[in-house]
This record gives C-alpha cells, structure tokens and sequence, in this order.
C-alpha cells in the first residue's frame, strides 16, 4: 500500500518547485511550501523504509505500462536507506539556510527568489536518481540535479561563483554525455533500458562487450562521484558556493555517483571482474585525496578534499563486494552523507563567527562560540574515525569485511584506509588547534613553518567581517550533528538493516524478479 | 544489428569536432564543442535503433511492414530538450562572464528592470562592485582567454 507512494518522493519536490517558483518574491510562503514539501518527503521515507523492510522490494510501474515497455520505479532497501538520509540532510540544510536567508536578508549574493525552487528541483532529481528502474531515468535524474546545481553554484553571479562554476560545469557536462553515450551503447546492445531486463540479458553478450559497456557507463559514474583520477574538478568548485549549497553538494551529488556505481556493480554488469582496477582507483583516491587535503590552509577546501578521499573507502568496499562488504559500504555511505554534510554547515558557521575560513586568519572560535565550537569538534572526530562515533565503526567493519577473505592487495588498502584516517584526524586536529584554541590575538604576527607550508585558497580575499548567526542555522546544524551521533546508537539495528539490504543486492536475481513481478 | 555508414561517418566527424574544439580556453568554443558533442551522442542513439522502416504508428493497415524502433527516437528528443536547457544556461553563463570582464566597473550599475526596487538593493549593488571589481581583475590576470571571448562576441553583437 505504501509502496505505491513510492512516485511522490520525487513528484512533491517537483510540485514544491513549481508553487515556490510562482510565488515569486513571496519569500514566507515559499519557506513554507518548500519545508513543508521536504517534511512531508521525510516522513514518506520512513514510512517507506519499514514498509519495504518488512515486505519487500517497492516497485510501481508508471502508468500501468509493464516491464520493458513502460518505466518502473524501484525501491529495494539500499535506494530507501539513501532516501531516508538525503531527505533528513536536505530538510536540516534547507533549515539553515532559511535561517542564514534571515541573517543576511539585504546580502546580494544570495538572491532567496530563486533559491528554492531550484533546491527542491535538486532534491527531486537526488530522490528520482534512488528509485530509478530504468537507465535513462538514472539520466533523466541526474540531468536533474545537475541543472539545479549549476543554478545553486553560480548564485548571485560573482566572479568567483562564475569561475568555478564554469569547471564543474563543463566537466559535468562531458560526464553526463559520456553517460548517455554509454546508455546508447547499452541499448544498442541489449535492445532495453530497463536495468532489471539489461541484467538478464548482458550475461549473454560476449564478455569483451560487457567489458567495453561497464567501463563506458563507469567513467560518466566516476566524474561524477569524484573518484581518482577524474576528482580535479570537485575541490575547486564546491567551496566557492553559500555554506548550505556546498554542505548539500559535498552531502548529497557524489554519493548519487557512488549509489550509481553500486547498481552498476551488483546489478548491471554482474560478470564483468571489476576487483582490481577498482581496488587500484580505491587507493588512489583515498591516499592522493588526503594528502591534497593536509596542504590546504582553507577549512572549507580541505574538507572538499576529505569528501574526495572518503570515497575511495566506498569504492573499496565495493570492490571487495560480497554481501558484508556491502554492507559495511552502506552504512559508511549513510554515515558519510550525514558527518560531511555537517562539517560543512559548520564550517559555514565557523565563517560567520570568525569571518575567513583560512586557518592562518582564524583564532579563538572556541571562546568566541562554544557551541560552534563543540559542532565542529564532534564532526571532526567523528570524519576522523573517532571511536565510538560512526565513522569508527563505518571503517571498522569495512575492514573486517575486507579481511575474511584477504589477498595481498585488501591489505594494502587496509593499511591505506588507515593511514587515510590518521591523516584525516591530524588534518582535522591541525584546524582546530590553529582556528579553535589559538586565540584571536595571537593571530596577528604569528609565525609558524607550518602555516607557511600552506596553500592559500585562491578566492580568498583575506575579510575579517563577522556575521551574526541565527538561532535557526544553530539549531540546523546541532540536528544535524545529532543525527550523526544518532548513527552511532542506533548502530545496532541500522548495521541489520545493511545486512539485509546487502544480503538482498548480493543475489542480482532478487532484484530482476522482483521488478518483473511485482509491482502495484 | 544494421547501421547506415553515412550516419556513422556524420557520428564520428561531429565527435571529433566537437571533442577538439570543446579543449579551447574560450567559453564559446566550448558551447559549440559541447553542442557538437551532444548532437553526436544524439545521431550515436540513433544509429542504435537499428534498419529504417515505416513510422510505428499501428493503424490496421500496414501492420506487417518494417518499423522502425520508437524508442531510441523517444531517449533523443529527451536528450535534446535537455541539452538545449542547457545550452540556454551556459549562454547566460558566457553573457555573465563578458559582463564581468568587459563591463566591469561599470557593470553591475547600469539600471536594469529590479534596480529601482528599493533603495537599500541599490546601496548593495554600489557595495558589491569593489568585489566584482577584483574578481574582474583576477579573471583577466587568470587567463587570456577572454580576450577571445570578447573579440568573438563584439563581432557577433554588432
């Protein structure tokens, strides 16, 4: 019953989009609609998680028209899991950037009008990305997204906001037309879109083909999740955008790529031996990502270089595949999603108190904003892989899962991936020791060889303009962090609920048949 | 699997225009090179539906001739609706960029149809030109290549 809800996740957006839009300069009814459409989306995905937990996959066949003519939605655990989390980071930025619009409502770099339309199209392209059943729907999607996110990069037209939106938007470009391309591949071959029906008959092209197809379809995938080498682009677009924008984009976008390859992974290209190259980019990405990241002085770049390495640990467990591996990927991807959306909020937070997000101009956030302080403390610890916060356990069970069956090369990504965490912290450690427990008037004249070892950000043009902080963005931010800590109590039955879902992608065969018999 | 080499050869010269042209520093270049590109992917979909044949249009009388496969032509006008989306944005992009480079100073004060909205918006426009400003002056020391863009588009606007 409730699965046939299942269309909504990406129609209320969509709705949302069209009323804000004709509200115009309305701001407080768009506020209202906008909330109210993201409330409503939350409380559908939990709804929708437990149904498809007790009864199984969702699958709505739009219009009637059956597999493989018409479109089919589909909802296993893993795509409910995804919504559930995207809705809650999208709804708790939407939160604090209404109160950062209340903060600063004569700033003229952030035209609200048009702010949230193009947010809720944004989330309605994330959420239709989770439920796809069919290829082109997947680019229809991400098509979506990507056209809200050049709206939402380039606010307010600066010229900074033109030039790094000018980078993201020319690699997505090629990465969307390298997708499609890939799609047609696809159809040429096996005469469908529909994932489902791609998976039966793949098996019977000749495996050189298969291997041809997955690469095509994995490189549009791997642009856009920002795996090594095809990463130079995300840290030098995403920190120029407004704090909420950069928070959704470091959140939300890359994990779409992420969820994409995954699918790729267990259900499309099933046969296709993906092990080592992925393993080899897996490391890659986890060790140049984090060592870009400790040459960086700006706290919001950095954590664009975390976000960048971080993903190499997804992109391990999926390599390593098997039903434990996934599902220790699920978890880290909901934990992910969840901690880099926060410290990015904070760092925005961090922004408005101490006025540069450069560690070499900040001090003495600690005094000036405990709060502020504790926030970015938490997401810290918990990026850093912090026992008992989540990302310990993420990478924890990451590496039991990688370590069952072991060869050399898991070792060596083991090792990787702990190194990465090491580093990760010390990175962390370094902000906040500089901008947190320095004080602010030691800053001035201070000298040290390792804030001159530091890359400047290029945009920063060194103000020291405080800005107030509503209670709003403070109270966005502590749910949001709340929801990371939540990850770590309810480790427990989220871990069972990843079993199952791993369990489920595990045998490819479950989601073919489901989706060809079931359906509302 | 059949294919008509003529849609081929126009497939593969358009990507490899495209492609080429798209690695130019000049933004307009790169609109061309993209929409040569996604015309490419377009005629690549195509190619994918397989021999010509009559419309699919099942009206009883020409039930048994060949038709052609609807669906790749149905992917195609998705993918061109939203390619010309975006073409529409990156033009406001490109028109953007110039305005900064080329107008600068004087750019973001000329009255355009909000600025006599309020006071305060015109306050904040005057405010925000020092940033602008240094944006400008960093895009021109950046790179050369809008004197490109400016050349190319001072032709193609008068």
């Amino acid at each position: 019953m409730i699965a046939s809800l299942l269309p909504l996740v990406v129609a209320i957006p969509l709705l949302g989009a069209a009323v804000t839009l004709a509200l115009g300069r309305r701001t407080r009814l768009q506020v209202i609609v906008s909330t109210a459409s993201l409330v409503l989306v939350t409380v559908l995905s939990v709804a929708l998680m437990f149904d498809i937990d007790t009864s199984g996959t969702a699958v709505v066949h739009i219009g009637g028209w059956e597999p493989p003519w018409g479109i089919v939605l589909v909802a296993d655990r893993l795509s409910a899991v995804m919504l559930l989390i995207s809705a809650l980071m999208l709804l708790g930025v939407l939160i604090f950037s209404i109160g950062q619009g209340i903060a600063d409502q004569n700033d003229e770099e952030t035209p609200v009008s048009i702010f949230y339309p193009t947010y809720l199209v944004l989330a309605a392209g994330v959420f239709d990305a989770f439920v796809a059943g069919d290829l082109f729907n997947l680019y229809v999607a991400f098509e979506m997204l990507l056209s809200a996110s050049y709206v939402l990069l380039t606010l307010g037209g600066t010229g900074a906001r033109i030039r790094a939106g000018v980078t993201y938007i020319v690699v997505s470009l090629v990465s969307s037309i390298i997708f499609l391309a890939a799609i047609a591949l696809i159809y040429g071959a096996t005469g469908t879109v529909t994932i489902a029906l791609i998976s039966e008959r793949i098996r019977d092209l000749p495996q050189d083909i298969q291997m041809v197809l997955c690469v095509a379809l994995l490189t549009g995938f791997c642009i856009k999740a920002a795996v090594f080498p095809l990463s130079f682009w995300l840290p030098d677009s995403y920190p120029t955008a407004p704090a909420p924008v950069t928070a959704v984009f470091a959140g939300l976008l890359t994990k779409v790529g992420v969820y994409a390859i995954i699918r790729t992974d267990t259900v499309l290209f099933v046969d296709v031996p993906l092990r080592v190259p992925l393993m080899v980019i897996a490391f890659f990405t986890l060790l140049i990502g984090i060592l870009g990241a400790l040459a960086q002085a700006d706290i919001k770049r950095l954590l664009s270089f975390t976000l960048v390495s971080h993903i190499g640990y997804m992109i391990f467990g999926i390599a390593i595949g098997g039903a434990h591996a996934l599902s220790a990927t699920i978890y880290y991807i909901v934990h992910h999603i969840a901690v880099q959306t926060t410290l990015f909020l904070a760092a925005g937070l961090v922004e408005r108190v101490g006025g540069s997000t450069s560690i070499s101009r900040l001090g003495g956030v600690l005094k000036a904003s405990p709060m502020v302080a504790v926030l970015f403390f938490i997401g810290a610890m918990n990026l850093g892989g912090i026992p008992p916060f989540s990302g310990f356990l993420g990478k924890l069970s990451l590496f039991q899962a990688g370590l069952e069956d072991a060869d050399w090369l898991v070792y060596v990504l083991v090792a990787a991936g702990a190194a990465t965490s090491l580093l990760t912290l010390y990175a962390l450690v370094r902000v906040w020791n500089m901008g947190f427990w320095r004080s602010r008037n030691e800053v001035t004249g201070y000298s040290s060889p390792l804030l001159a070892s530091l890359r400047e950000s290029p945009d920063d043009s060194g103000s020291v303009m405080t800005k107030t902080i509503s209670k709003l963005m403070l109270g966005a931010t502590t749910g949001l962090v709340a929801v990371t800590v939540a990850l770590t109590v309810l480790a427990g039955p989220l871990l069972g609920y990843t079993d199952r879902a791993a369990d489920y992608l595990s045998t490819p065969g479950n989601y073919v048949s489901d989706v060809f018999e079931g359906g509302d | 699997m059949t294919a008509s080499l003529t849609l081929v050869i126009i497939m593969a010269v358009l990507y490899a225009a495209g492609v080429y042209v798209m690695l130019e520093r000049s933004l307009t270049r790169v609109l061309i090179g993209f929409l040569l590109v996604g015309n490419a992917t377009n005629i690549l979909i195509f190619i994918m539906s397989g021999p010509s044949g009559s419309a699919p249009i099942v009206d009883g009388a020409t039930a048994d001739a060949p038709m052609v496969d609807p669906l790749p032509q149905a992917l195609m006008l998705t993918a061109i609706v939203i390619n010309f989306g975006i073409t529409a944005f990156l033009l406001a992009l490109i028109y953007r960029s110039w305005w900064l480079a080329r107008l600068g100073d004087r750019g973001d004060t000329v009255p355009d149809e909000h600025a006599r909205d309020t006071e305060e918006s015109t306050d904040a426009t005057f405010d925000a030109v020092d940033v602008d400003d240094q944006a400008i002056q960093d895009i021109l020391d950046a790179s050369d290549e809008h004197v490109d863009d400016e050349s190319d588009e001072t032709r193609g606007d008068r």
